[in-house]
């Protein structure tokens, strides 16, 4: 992949506060929140990063302040190449960041999936409603503290859960999950060679 | 005792319009023979579902081809795929909205038992929200588990006492 050498002066030059942030690949910045978008709007108007990829977020854990960073990741279709820009939301309770949906039309649904799965709110955004669980689920499940086998609650239809007398249940893990632990032989490492002799009847032996 | 020229079959120029026979096996029989499925496809099960309708496997033999997108032609809903909690009263409402007589697949591992997802966004089995008759293995099943599973349920409705139960009803 080639990268785009000269990117990192000029940003620099345009946006003091602008600071390298550590990649393997492409140039990549970390941006105060209050910036974040007119330095997208700079990349994409002056510097020809055209094209928007994603926007996600990360959260680096209930432990660590700033707990949730946004990144964005934009591709130039003329020289093809990208890069990466980062700004960590500054409250930790209630993350936001302004939204870059007035800038290209397609972040209105990656950043609908990041308030859906992390909870992080895009100020500004025309139409934030969760886009993959459903309107009333209580619960943001990309976020670390979230088991991955779910937590109760109740289905979205209240006529359907009266009739089924079911709802949302943490999921049995039954022994799992099944990952194989790196490092050790095939034969211990896959999840065959692990007792799996619990489930959500039988406790796990100690 | 018969010949060559002796006909082994039902002869309308012998019997007339009269076919001796239980009401039982006459509903059961026309129930069997046109099965016609609900395909609630959701997931990639959906995709081997196709290949039991199309010409090398043809569920047509079995009398199931016509798969009925609206609940109200449907007898038999085909879960085929991965339920999530979000789709799941979707699916018991479509199941609600099928007449009776009514029958479920639940094919393959996911819609069975929530297969590998084991995760907070997965039913974990279809069976939570409404009644199978026949689970299915596999993930997916191969077209022929899909046609197995037809005749397991063909063979269930074969001894169901319909008759009387449609006079009780």
């Amino acid at each position: 992949m080639t990268t785009d050498v000269d990117i990192t002066n000029a940003v620099r030059q345009q946006f003091p506060s602008a600071a390298p942030r550590a990649s393997l690949d492409c140039p990549a910045f970390n941006i105060p929140a209050g910036e974040a978008i007119a330095l997208l709007r700079h990349l994409r108007d002056a510097q020809g990063y055209d094209f928007l990829m994603d926007v996600t977020g990360i959260d680096w854990s209930a432990e660590k302040s700033p707990r949730f960073t946004v990144v964005w990741h934009l591709y130039s279709s003329a020289k093809h190449v990208y890069v990466r820009v980062a700004a960590d939301c500054a409250s930790d309770g209630e993350p936001a960041m302004p939204t870059a949906t007035g800038l290209w039309a397609g972040a209105d649904w990656h950043e609908r999936e990041a308030y859906d799965m992390l909870g992080i709110k895009f100020t500004g955004h025309p139409d934030l409603r969760r886009i993959l669980m459903w309107e009333g689920y209580p619960y943001f499940p990309l976020r670390k503290e979230f088991p991955l086998a779910g937590l109760p609650t109740e289905l979205d239809d209240p006529e359907i859960s009266e009739e089924t007398k079911t709802g949302v249940i943490s999921a049995p893990m039954a022994g799992g999950p099944f990952v194989a632990t790196p490092g050790e032989p095939m034969s211990d490492a896959e999840p065959r060679a692990k007792d799996e002799a619990w489930n959500e009847q039988n406790e796990k032996p100690e | 005792m018969a010949n060559a020229t002796t006909e082994l079959t039902y002869n309308s120029k012998i019997e007339g319009d009269i076919v001796p026979t239980t009401i039982d096996s006459a509903i059961n029989w026309l129930r069997n023979n046109s099965m016609w499925p609900m395909p609630m496809g959701l997931a990639c099960c959906a995709i081997e579902l196709m290949a039991a309708a199309s010409s090398r496997y043809d569920i047509a033999r079995f009398g199931a081809e016509v798969m009925r997108f609206s609940p109200r032609q449907s007898d038999c809903m085909i879960v085929a795929g991965t339920v999530t909690y979000k789709m799941a009263p979707i699916v018991r409402r479509i199941y609600d909205q099928m007449a009776a007589p009514k029958w479920v697949i639940a094919m393959g591992a996911c819609a069975s038992s929530g297969g590998m997802y084991r995760s907070y966004a997965t039913l974990q089995g279809v069976d939570r929200i409404i009644p199978v008759d026949v689970y299915v293995s596999g993930c997916p099943p191969r077209p022929e588990a899909l046609l197995d599973a037809l005749m397991k349920l063909q063979d269930k409705v074969k001894r169901e006492r319909s008759g009387s139960k449609l006079l009780s009803a």
